[in-house]
């Protein structure tokens, strides 16, 4: 065991971890449709396994490393771009990188993806496309754990547009149905929106640096970018702003789109038109937790833009409200979880906005358990009832205990309940940004009460999802109650594991006031370049439990004001949407933004794209179709040429030889004394013509 | 009495001419088969005429000439062979051997 995780060994095989998956995609992808269904499985399973294993070995070893500063292992594979520059030359290498972060990060993608895949095979059982939809979710993990493991990033980027791609290929995976195969689309193009933010800032990043370190700059890995980050500071500012900001702002365009953050959330509530599974698989382990880890991957670079920081942390924690507003009306399952993840994101990113960038990462990871369970349960559910949407279910309680038992352990931590661990994550986020020194005075506190609000909305409208699923009577008919049944072990195993993880989660991240190690956050310190306001030092430990007390309240009269609505008194909800009729007609369309998009610019762009169509058809079009008529009008009149003289001439000619073979043909007549008597008449010539000469 | 080339060779073209004349008037294969043979003869009494005459010696007479005739006799054999062969078989065909009514046979 010592031999096998010696410390080389392990930095040799990181490659492992993304390939795996990616081998596993290749065979499925190419041969899936010959392979038999439970190879399929076993191929795809099995690879998400093995990184696993292969990560959790990489996760041990940085552990056995004593000295937390050297917790670094990078293997370099080759290299990618080799290219001069001012007097240097700069290299740029295919190379992973596992240190505590990436560390992390592995472990859930790997840990909660293969949980995703177990999952996926009892979920997408009979369908007929299984080779595709595995192959597509081990690409998904090989783009995820590309994204987390690349060195420099330029590869993260290769790992951000792969995880974009593979969202589209499986959002969109049912593409016969119109409405998914738009979902997919929508979710790509909104996407590809962020990702030119991120390439921007990218290319700025790297401008900077190459113009101002001349050749002292010689490749473009983390470490050498940390190193160099300071040199944006003395760059000249772009338009009165600091370019450390402009950068820091593009990234975290990139960020928003990934992550599904204002204003480019909007594809995220449509990518549930993909099967359950890969909603859980986008929400919890990949994709979308893209945008924060890649934030605190720079935190060096977020550290000297604090005004970029405070935008970050506003945008947080304003989708966090907004997003668990318009989770208070919808009825379909899936939305409302959708949207609880848009909030609970927000959360992490409202963590990393207030510099506490190891609660971000802790809220990412509890976030990962709970809401991957969450999504695996309401798969769960719709797999018996068949339909997304709740006022078809109700009383699934009885039916399935196991959904239901699980599902409940979710809810309790994704409401923020002590001491589960969504509470321990969500808490720490609310502490810190308590704590926080923002540019703006006042400004954390605000964002305090907002968070606060926020986790409130949450707690009520998971037990309204609740509610109107498990409790009450089954409202679908029944003719499909007959139907309801517990879901096969092979989707309910992963389920209870990850409610065990959902339960223990929180503690790899302990409060302050427990008096006990946060571990997260020491294992996560070498990275950061500061220990965010949730580190240990001079607490207020009275203001931290007083805090805390606050949080559990708040989510407490959240449940409880559920509990009187859709359970108690479930006529309220309805006089309550009749009187604030005006409010209400806003959430449930959403605050109108997808109208409002449509309108500012799927419009103009729509217009556009008629209008250089109506110009491609007439004017490039027309340019074409007359050069064609021209050659076509030359053309005739080279074919008449060739038809009239050289065909003429070769016929012609052909015709000559025809004729006098007519004529001579009647030379041969058949009778025997004619050719005698030309035999004797030439005899008698030639005698003629001797005799004369 | 003595003969001279000259009789010869006038018995050896009226044989021709009437050969000739045979072969170009009758209608009848077999008649035009005998035209044949009568040429074919005065052509060899021409090569035996000149051969006794025109020869300087005895002694140096190679008898070439009237070798010629005994070759052009078997081969007239083997020809009116083939060709009544033919004749037979044209018959057999047409039940006719009238040379006219073969002219079906053009190619």
């Amino acid at each position: 065991m010592n031999a096998l995780l010696n410390t080389q060994t392990v930095a040799n095989s990181l490659w492992l971890i993304p390939c795996l998956p990616l081998v596993g995609a290749v065979i499925n992808g190419l041969l899936g449709r010959r392979l038999p269904d439970r190879l399929i499985h076993f191929i795809g399973c099995c690879s998400v396994f093995i990184a696993f294993l292969v990560s959790v070995a990489g996760f041990v070893t940085l552990v056995r490393i004593e000295e937390p500063g050297n917790r670094l292992l990078i293997q370099s594979l080759y290299q990618w771009i080799l290219t001069a520059w001012n007097q240097g030359s700069f290299s740029l290498e295919v190379a992973f990188r596992l240190d505590p972060l990436s560390a992390v990060l592995c472990l859930v993608v790997t840990g909660v993806g293969f949980l995703i895949h177990l999952y996926s095979v009892g979920y997408m059982a009979g369908d007929e496309s299984q080779g595709r939809y595995f192959a597509y979710l081990n690409l998904f993990t090989f783009s995820m754990l590309l994204l987390v493991l690349a060195d420099n990033l330029l590869l993260m980027f290769v790992g951000w547009e792969g995880v974009g791609l593979c969202s589209y290929l499986l959002i969109g995976f049912w593409f016969s149905d119109l409405e998914k195969a738009r979902a997919g689309m929508k979710a790509f193009i909104v996407n590809r929106v962020g990702d030119f933010g991120f390439f921007v800032g990218l290319m700025l990043l790297f401008w900077t640096l190459f113009e101002g370190s001349g050749a002292s700059m010689t490749g473009l890995g983390i470490n050498q970018l940390r190193e160099a980050i300071p040199l944006l500071s003395s760059a000249t500012p772009i338009l009165g702003v600091g370019v450390a900001t402009w950068v820091a702002l593009l990234f975290f365009v990139g960020a928003t789109g990934k992550s599904a953050q204002i204003p480019l959330y909007i594809w995220l509530p449509d990518a549930m038109a993909g099967p359950t599974p890969v909603s859980a698989f986008i929400h919890a382990a990949t994709m979308v937790t893209a945008g924060v880890y890649m934030i605190v991957r720079l935190n060096f670079l977020y550290v000297i833009a604090p005004a970029a920081m405070a935008v970050v942390a506003v945008v947080g924690a304003v989708t966090a409200f907004y997003a668990a507003t318009i989770a208070l009306t919808q009825n379909d399952i899936k939305r409302v979880l959708a949207y609880s993840t848009i909030s609970q994101l927000g959360y992490m990113f409202l963590a990393v906005g207030v510099a506490a960038f190891s609660s971000g990462i802790f809220h990412l990871v509890t976030h990962a358990f709970f809401k991957a369970l969450l999504f695996l349960g309401a798969g769960s559910v719709i797999h018996a009832v068949h339909s997304n949407d709740m006022q078809e279910m109700g009383g699934l309680k009885k039916y399935m205990p196991h959904t239901y038992l699980t599902f409940m352990i979710a809810y309790l931590a994704i409401s923020g309940i002590p001491p589960f661990s969504g509470f321990m994550s969500k808490d720490e986020i609310l502490w810190s940004t308590f704590n926080s020194h923002l540019p703006v005075p006042g400004l954390g506190k605000a964002l305090w009460a907002l968070g606060l609000l926020g986790a409130g909305l949450t707690a009520f409208y998971m037990t309204r999802l609740i509610a109107l699923t498990f409790m009450g009577g089954f409202r679908g008919g029944s003719e499909k109650e007959s139907h309801l049944h517990e879901s096969p072990s092979v989707m309910t195993v992963p389920l209870m594991i990850l409610a065990l993880l959902s339960v223990v989660g929180g503690v790899i991240g302990l409060p302050a006031v427990s008096h006990l190690p946060n571990l997260l956050h020491d294992f996560l310190g070498p990275v950061l370049s500061t220990h965010g306001s949730s580190g240990h030092g001079a607490h207020a430990y009275a203001l931290e439990v007083l805090l805390m007390l606050v949080s559990t309240g708040v989510a407490i009269t959240g449940i409880y004001v559920g509990w009187l609505f859709y359970v108690k008194r479930p006529e309220l909800p309805g006089r309550l949407a009749a009187r604030f009729a005006g409010l209400y007609r806003l959430l449930v369309h959403k605050y109108y933004v997808d109208e409002i998009y449509q309108k500012l610019f799927l419009r103009p762009v729509l217009r556009l794209v008629t209008l250089s169509g109506r110009f491609d058809l007439n004017t490039i079009d027309g340019a074409v179709n007359l050069s064609s008529r021209v050659t076509a009008k030359f053309a005739f009149l080279i074919g008449w040429e060739d038809l009239k003289i050289v065909d003429g001439a070769v016929n012609g000619l052909a015709d000559i030889f025809k004729r006098w073979g007519a004529w001579l043909r009647h030379l041969q007549t058949g009778r025997v004394q004619q050719y005698l008597y030309s035999v004797v008449l030439g005899i008698f010539c030639l005698c003629v013509f001797m005799l004369l000469f | 009495m003595s003969y001279s080339l000259p009789s010869f060779l006038i018995v050896s073209s009226l044989l021709f001419c009437l050969g000739m004349y045979t072969v170009l008037i009758r209608r009848n294969a077999i008649g035009i088969l005998m035209g044949i043979e009568l040429v074919l003869n005065a052509a060899g009494l021409n090569f035996v005429a000149f051969s006794r005459f025109l020869e300087p010696s005895l002694t140096q007479n190679l008898l070439s000439g009237q070798v010629f005739t005994l070759f052009v006799i078997a081969i007239a054999a083997a020809e009116v062979a083939v060709a009544l062969a033919i004749v037979l078989s044209l018959y057999s065909r047409m039940k006719t051997i009238d040379v006219e009514d073969f002219k079906e046979l053009r190619g």
